[in-house]
């Protein structure tokens, strides 16, 4: 055998074990039976449990308003930490910010979590702010590790781009305020774009961090999912992961397409 | 803009000027005070509490500074680590989640590596599908992914069933709540962060130095080992610690698909502070865990800094 059809053995092997569990998620969902993993006929009946189950369709309503705020407010800071490191050059909290920026990264959720509700409660004792815990803490949370996300995605963009853009605009006499709005902006929207998505869909995912900073009252759907799964098998689980892999499934292609029609080189 | 905004903002632009602040110091504030509050100064609650005592009452700790009659009274209580160390489970645990989290990054740069290969040696056309395809799992949900695995992997499971119905084996496999599951549930949710830094370096590889070598008599495989891999070396470095980094501390894994004696400090951490509700003891785990990841944090940055410099 050929090392290229070697090669291409190994990648079709390596798309199968990426996407075989994915696929049995979707057509249990399916499954009349209970045990989610023998099968005895088609149904939907767990599609009519999930959206009978107010527990679940409760937290994804608190999931996706934490997710909009803190990905909106993600993609503000970081955009905002990504355009002076590129733009500014050099400041004295510049190797404090480069740090910063790229630790939560790689910090594990245990650690964020633990540290986050620590600072909360440590706040709450000293200047009485947040006063318990729920939804806000958990949008700061989100917040501070989804920036680090956009940050990435937008300085890669604003490293491509090219300067003499803003500099032609900053020569016509532009205040740096227009210029950043009116030319850098729209330059770098897909990436903006990608970097609300990303942020959103972290968001939308966490379960460790959420766990550590919430308080009664405000349970996300990951920390609902986790409490059933660990359970056991729960078919309208298998619902729910359908649901969201649909949903996910048409927002990538319609972003491939508009991405596709729209050629967005600078 | 009406001239009336003009006149005002060119107004207050002038007061935050007179008192030392310029425009450009404004927006370079707002991301690093964020920063500073909530990820720089957390981590230094979690040392300071690491070193206090815990105790039944709200919040279940011991302040560190007393004051006493205008004298401040500072009780530094090392006993945490100490326990650390004395109690062999947490040693254990650490030693064991750097093993789990090593094995299962070496594993998904063997299986990222060829994948990686050969996206970034396709044609352009196919290459953003085929990485489209291997980032699309990546946008579901995590916790659903390794749910989906509890699936496959329990002894009713899809697994088991094939291969029961093949005749391959009679009784079916235990491979749900065993340290393999852990591994395999690692790499198949890690796969993509290793898939995409080794993509995009592979992307850039200058195919006239293959050719060259090729020219020089040397068989592809030796052309691999001795081109191929050491030009990709900060991208296999990448990847390796994007997959290794995290899965130290990793909770949902072992704690869905590990079987109750999968030793793993994330998991470690989360029960001391939930079920013992310890929280210095639990600060102190944080601790030790930061400590334990600053070396390959700091060999990620370096090899990020060799790959921006080319």
């Amino acid at each position: 055998m050929r090392a290229s059809t070697l090669l291409l053995v190994f990648c079709i092997a390596g798309f199968i074990f990426l996407y075989a569990p994915i696929v049995s998620l979707i057509v249990f969902s399916f499954n009349e039976n209970k045990l989610a993993t023998v099968w005895s006929g088609f149904s939907t009946q767990w599609y009519v449990a999930l959206f009978q189950n107010a527990q679940i369709l409760g937290a994804a309503w608190i999931s996706l308003k934490v997710a909009v705020v803190s990905a909106t407010l993600a993609s503000i800071l970081g955009t905002l930490a990504a355009y002076v490191l590129v733009r500014f050059g050099r400041f004295r909290t510049r190797s404090l910010l480069t740090g910063m920026s790229a630790a939560p990264l790689v910090m594990p959720d245990v650690i964020t979590g633990l540290s986050l509700l620590l600072l909360f409660v440590a706040m709450e004792q000293a200047i009485g702010w947040p006063a318990g815990r729920g939804m806000t803490t958990i949008i700061i949370a989100h917040t501070t590790f989804c920036m680090a996300y956009v940050t990435v995605v937008v300085q890669s963009r604003l490293s491509d781009m090219d300067e003499s853009l803003e500099e032609a605009a900053m020569d016509l006499g532009a205040r740096p305020a227009r210029v950043f709005f009116d030319v850098t902006i729209p330059v770098i929207a897909p990436a903006l774009v990608a970097g609300w998505l990303l942020a959103f869909t972290l968001s939308l995912d966490d379960l460790v961090v959420a766990s550590f900073v919430t308080g009664p009252g405000a349970s996300t759907l990951p920390m609902v999912i986790f409490s059933k799964v660990r359970l056991g098998v729960s078919p309208d689980i298998n619902a729910l992961a359908t649901i969201i892999i649909g949903i996910v499934a048409l927002g990538v292609f319609v972003a491939s397409v508009l991405l596709r029609r729209k050629p967005t080189r600078a | 803009m009406s001239a009336a905004t003009g006149i005002a903002r060119g107004r207050t632009g002038r007061l935050l000027r007179r008192l030392g602040f310029s425009g450009r110091a404004l927006v370079i504030a707002v991301p690093v005070v964020w920063l500073l509050v909530f990820f720089l100064v957390p981590f230094l609650v979690v040392a300071k509490l690491s070193l206090s005592q815990s105790a039944i009452a709200l919040p279940p700790y011991l302040p560190l500074v007393e004051w006493d009659e205008g004298m401040a009274i500072i009780t530094l209580n090392f006993g945490n680590f100490t326990f650390l160390l004395d109690d062999p489970l947490y040693i254990n645990a650490y030693l064991s989640s750097l093993k789990i989290a090593f094995i299962s990054a070496a594993a998904a740069l063997v299986i990222g590596y060829p994948i990686a290969y050969y996206i970034a040696r396709s044609p352009e056309g196919r290459r953003n599908v085929l990485l489209m395809l291997v980032i699309l799992p990546f946008w579901t949900s995590f916790l659903l992914r390794v749910y989906a695995w509890q699936g496959f992997l329990r002894s009713n499971g899809v697994i088991n069933n094939f291969l029961l119905w093949t005749g391959i084996i009679d009784q079916p496999l235990v491979m749900l709540q065993t340290n393999f599951a852990v591994y395999l549930g690692i790499v198949y949710t890690y796969l993509p962060f290793m898939i995409l830094p080794l993509y995009a370096n592979l992307v850039k590889l200058d195919d006239s130095l293959l050719e060259a070598s090729a020219d020089l008599g040397a068989r592809p495989l030796s052309t691999f080992f001795h081109v191929t891999l050491p030009l990709s070396m900060p991208g296999v470095i990448a990847g390796f610690m994007l997959v290794f980094v995290p899965a130290i501390g990793e909770f949902v894994v072992p704690e869905l698909l590990g079987g109750p004696d999968t030793l793993m400090i994330g998991r470690v951490l989360w029960n001391e502070f939930f079920s013992n509700r310890d929280w210095p003891v639990a600060s102190a785990v944080a601790i030790a865990m930061l400590v334990i990841l600053v070396i390959p944090i700091m060999i990620f940055r370096r090899a990020q800094a060799k790959e921006e410099a080319l």
